[in-house]
């Protein structure tokens, strides 16, 4: 074992790095997008996967999406009243949580407790060899790992997205019911009336590519992880706080795109 | 098991290496390595930590690639090899690692059946639980079937490691430090183990360890690997006993504190 002389680098070793990690995750992506449209597929683990990240995630977003309807709700309505326009309650609440909270506090939920489950679950295979185990058996772990956690993120959380953004219209209609004694179908009706098709589709659009990014960062991170239990918490953090970022990023464009097409 | 000094040589290696070499970073680990293992054959690498040998196993089953050399297992060359064609080769080889590397979310059972659903997928599952009933009786684990791997000993998960790659038929066996932490009794049924795994399946093995007793319980033919390369390869005595050279004798009485027979 002889020791070389030190490794040169283009500019210096934190950029090079840096570009270097920008050229694997971009890799890495299009491994995904190779290997999920090539056989075999593991539809058994898929489904495995929807359950582990959408059953098991139910009671939070259960919760938290009443919550922030309710209270979303109550705290808005003191200065549409002062208006004089507490019956926009409904369609102003309606527009909120269709257009932004619904999906958005889903993916926020979803890239705390599934992208760290993800990222730590493949980070400690990894560090203990499962990862390297299932290779020498002739499987690939790149499918049978990443791509259908990928896909089953990215199919169950716009189905969470849905499931909360109905509990928080719930939430909304129980405060708005308490102070106005709106029935249920004047509620859904006049909130509703204000929802376009576009807002649908672009909450929709969102969730879907928020539930692939939750999904890719984690297996990302997960994948890669080295440098025993230290590097598994790393990954753990690092895909929460990197798919936490990238979600907000992708909201911004999103609605962005989503208003153009709207105006023009 | 065919004895030590009478393994027959088959005109073809089962493993042979070539010019191997590997670095990280700034550290040359393995420098112009060169060895071939028979049919039969169980060699013992042995070196210092991080002397490369688990990286030289890793090298053997595609792992990790080399940066120069050529590795042929099977007469087919691994470094030249990718995806279903190096697969094909890697089911001929079975790989037992230091940590046992058991998937821990799936009992003893899932994890013997897991690499024969992924890979026989033609059979039935009266035969998948014939093939796992006969590994657990071949590494004497039979009761632990329904056992999560968090619940077993550290020698029972070597063994049940040793089991999930002998379901798939191996080969080769490539063994990472396979009695590492064991206290000496259950180094020694691990020894038995590998012993009585090359007389029922008719492998070849490359054994890495530090363990003196299990070199030489399970080796024909152990290599010294010293400074990247083999320094010494021969029988235990002949490698413990390197009469005339004084270098691997100083280095093999520095780095295992071994009384050399006179």
């Amino acid at each position: 074992m002889t020791r070389r002389s030190p490794r040169k680098y283009f500019i210096n070793r934190a950029i090079d790095n840096y570009f270097m990690g920008v050229y694997k995750a971009w890799s890495f992506i299009k491994r995904f997008l190779s290997e999920a449209v090539k056989p075999p597929y593991h539809f058994r683990e898929i489904v495995h996967q929807c359950y582990e990240i959408g059953i098991k995630s139910l009671p939070l977003i259960t919760l938290t999406g009443f919550v922030t309807g309710m209270v979303f709700t109550k705290n808005s309505r003191p200065s549409l009243v002062e208006f004089g326009a507490a019956s926009w309650l409904p369609s102003l609440m309606t527009i909120a949580i269709v257009r932004a909270l619904g999906s958005l506090v889903t993916a926020l939920i979803c890239a705390g407790k599934v992208g760290s489950s993800i990222g730590a679950e493949l980070g400690s295979m990894r560090v203990t060899e499962q990862i390297d185990a299932m290779e020498v058996s002739a499987i690939n772990p790149f499918k049978y790992l990443v791509v259908t956690r990928v896909i089953a993120s990215t199919i169950t959380i716009p189905i969470l997205s849905l499931y909360c953004s109905f509990l928080a219209l719930m939430g909304s209609f129980l405060s708005v019911h308490s102070n106005e004694a709106a029935s249920v179908k004047s509620f859904f009706l006049n909130g509703f009336s204000t929802i376009t098709f576009l807002d649908v589709f672009a909450s929709l659009t969102k969730s879907i590519v928020f539930g692939f990014t939750i999904g890719i960062i984690g297996c990302y991170k997960g994948f890669n992880a080295s440098q025993g239990t230290l590097g598994v918490g790393r990954a753990a953090n690092q895909a929460v706080v990197i798919s936490m970022f990238m979600i907000f990023i992708e909201e911004v464009i999103i609605v962005q795109i989503a208003n153009w097409i709207r105006y023009y | 098991m065919e004895s030590k000094e009478e393994i027959k040589k088959d005109k073809e290696p089962i493993i042979s290496i070539r010019g191997l070499y590997k670095s990280f970073d700034e550290l040359d680990i393995l420098e112009d390595v060169n060895i071939d293992i028979y049919r039969g054959e169980n060699l013992v690498v042995m070196g210092l930590s991080g002397a490369g040998k688990s990286v030289l196993i890793k090298i053997i089953i595609g792992l990790i690639p080399p940066d120069k050399g050529t590795i042929k297992v099977l007469g087919r060359d691994i470094t030249k090899l990718k995806g279903k064609e190096l697969d094909a080769v890697r089911l001929h080889i079975g790989f037992s690692f230091q940590g046992s590397a058991l998937y821990d979310s799936m009992s003893v059972r899932e994890n013997l059946e897991f690499p024969l659903r992924m890979n026989r997928k033609k059979l039935t599952k009266q035969e998948i639980d014939a093939e796992v009933a006969e590994v657990l009786e071949a590494v004497g684990l039979k009761d632990k079937i329904d056992v999560m791997p968090a619940d077993l000993s550290g020698g029972q998960r070597k063994r049940i490691g040793i089991a999930r790659t002998l379901i798939l038929k191996p080969e080769i066996m490539l063994y990472d430090e396979p009695t590492a932490g064991l206290d000496p009794i259950t180094s020694d049924e691990i020894n038995q183990l590998i012993n009585s795994v090359q007389q029922k399946y008719n492998t070849s093995s490359i054994i890495i360890t530090h363990d003196l007793t299990c070199a030489k319980t399970t080796g024909n033919k152990i290599g010294m690997l010293l400074d990247g390369t083999f320094k010494k390869v021969g029988t235990f005595d002949e490698v413990f006993n390197p009469k005339g050279d004084k270098e691997v004798e100083e280095e093999i009485k520095h780095f295992y504190n071994y009384n050399f027979i006179e």
